[in-house]
């Protein structure tokens, strides 16, 4: 395949940052259709408009998604971008990798495809950029028989769960993320294979409140690590960073490439508290659990002194989405806190999962992501169909109109009522 | 645009072989022909139950019907009508039936 005329692009070979153009350009020295991708892109910087076609429906047998088919709309200018089809991989919890497993993977990718990658897609699959359709079937096949490997999920079906890397390095993991990712991922494969909902469903894993994963902001069920005891205080640690000893640098010495000053505990630990439930007794730092929201700050900022506390487990989160169709929402807080255990393979958090599938496969509309499905038919009904007590912790705010339904069995008399016996009280 | 020729008709297709003109061009040879190129051995009356349910929603409605609807009116589980269409409802059985390419983020 010819060689292109990039002008355009080449001026983002300079720079810093790793270039994507000047890794394509070396990977077109093995694979000349990457040209063609140069290409095709050099031409929509010039157009300022795509050169892709409107959707693609390829796949493989058995599977109702896992593979975004597209299609250039310059075949004949370009054609090793004719058919330029996305493979999403499943991805390894946490994406820890053996450089024998990607080499295997890139292998099979430099045979079927151009070799192109995104590690990762933000759902968090590894995706394989281009290929054709002749090309589907035998690479799933070697992916399956000689890696042992998966495709991830595309469509109206549950899509690739990700989580943060958990337990596996970080101290404030609260449950294990990748455990109950891996798991759950296993456990709803059909689910995943093949689309049978409304709309697409995203699970996401945050192991704490920090949220490494944003699974309260791109999940429609998000469950985030948190717990119920104490957090633990080592006071010795704590006179360590108030005397600016050696090793314990505020946040883990995430500000040192600033000059903010020796660390002020009162100042960036108690006077930042959201609850204001600190305080330092002496040189002693007191925290009044009851009223802590476990925010994580001071935690983050003093790690070597301050841990989650024993009792732990998970707050589930659901229904974030993005604008489309009606507005972005973050996930809506609907069980505070559940415990996240493998050695009940995780069944807790499963039937929350499947009563909101039984109801929103149920009444939600065609293309109706179930926050929205939330939002139409409202809080107290989806509460109601969870077998959740609605509680003060489901609200930020209580409501400030007075728009209040009732359920006809509340009020006394019910909803039959007769004018004329009203009449008799009143005179028209 | 491409064409498929198959038993001496020719028929107008997107690349990835849905019918462009749908109803209007669809017949009994389309649905041998897919039969071809979606993996199925034999065109059964539980195939032929599924494309009927498919072209009478879509007749009525304008779109496909969703997948929970196609299960509820041909009284197969999503399981049984990937054991008859292994594309699955979408790739599958809406090309045979004849209905437009499926959209939106797939």
């Amino acid at each position: 395949m010819a060689k292109h005329e990039t002008p355009l692009l080449d001026e983002l070979e300079k720079g810093p940052w790793p270039s994507f153009v000047t890794d394509l350009k070396q990977q077109a020295e093995t694979k000349p259709e990457c040209w063609d991708i140069l290409g095709q892109l050099e031409l929509s910087y010039v157009d300022r408009i795509t050169h892709w076609k409107h959707g693609g429906i390829v796949g493989v047998f058995g599977y109702g998604g896992g593979i975004v088919g597209r299609y250039s709309d310059v075949p004949d200018k370009f054609p090793g971008v004719e058919h330029f089809h996305t493979v999403r991989i499943a991805q390894p919890s946490g994406l820890y990798y053996s450089t024998e497993n990607l080499r295997a993977l890139m292998d099979l990718w430099e045979k079927y495809g151009s070799g192109v990658t995104n590690m990762h897609g933000s759902t968090g699959d590894m995706i394989f950029l281009g290929t054709r359709t002749e090309n589907l079937e035998p690479l799933f096949w070697d992916l399956t028989h000689d890696l042992n490997q998966d495709l991830g999920g595309s469509g109206s079906n549950l899509r690739t769960p990700a989580c943060c890397l958990g337990e596996s390095r970080c101290e404030w993991a609260c449950y294990d993320a990748q455990e109950i990712c891996n798991a759950l991922t296993q456990h709803y494969q059909d689910e995943i294979h093949r689309p049978a909902f409304p709309y697409k469903f995203k699970f996401k894993f945050s192991a704490c409140p920090n949220d490494c994963v944003a699974a309260i902001a791109r999940s429609d069920f998000a469950v985030i690590g948190t717990w119920k005891d104490d957090i633990r205080i080592d006071q010795a640690a704590v006179k360590q960073y108030m005397a600016g000893a050696e090793g314990y640098p505020a946040n883990g010495g995430s500000h040192k490439g600033g000059n903010w000053g020796a660390f002020d505990i009162q100042k960036e630990v108690v006077d930042l508290c959201p609850t204001n439930c600190m305080w330092m007794e002496g040189d002693e730092l007191k925290i009044d659990n009851s009223e802590c929201t476990r925010c994580m700050h001071c935690i983050n900022v003093m790690p070597r002194a301050l841990r989650p506390g024993v009792e732990k487990g998970a707050s589930i989160c659901i229904g974030a989405k993005a604008p489309i169709l009606d507005g972005a929402q973050f996930a809506t807080l609907v069980i505070p806190f559940i415990e996240v255990s493998a050695e009940d393979e995780f069944g807790e958090v499963i039937d929350v999962i499947e009563k909101v599938w039984d109801w929103w496969m149920e009444v939600g509309k065609n293309r109706e992501r179930v926050g929205e499905t939330m939002q139409r038919i409202g809080l107290p009904t989806f509460l109601s169909v969870m077998e959740v007590e609605p509680i003060p912790q489901h609200v930020k705010e209580p409501r400030s109109n007075p728009y209040v339904f009732w359920k006809e069995e509340e009020v006394p008399g019910g909803w039959e009522r007769d004018v004329v016996e009203f009449r008799k009280k009143h005179a028209a | 645009m491409a064409s498929i020729e198959h038993k001496g008709k020719s028929y107008e297709v997107d690349e990835d072989g849905f019918l462009l003109k749908g109803a209007e061009e669809w017949d009994d040879n389309w649905v041998d022909y897919v039969k071809n190129v979606e993996g199925i051995a034999e065109i059964t009356d539980e195939h032929q139950k599924v494309i009927d349910a498919l072209q009478e929603y879509y007749k009525k409605n304008g779109i496909a019907p969703m997948v929970r609807i196609l299960s509820k009116t041909t009284g197969f589980p999503l399981k049984r009508i990937y054991e008859l269409f292994p594309s699955g409802p979408g790739k599958g059985a809406c090309k045979m039936a004849g209905l437009p390419k499926p959209t939106g983020c797939v």
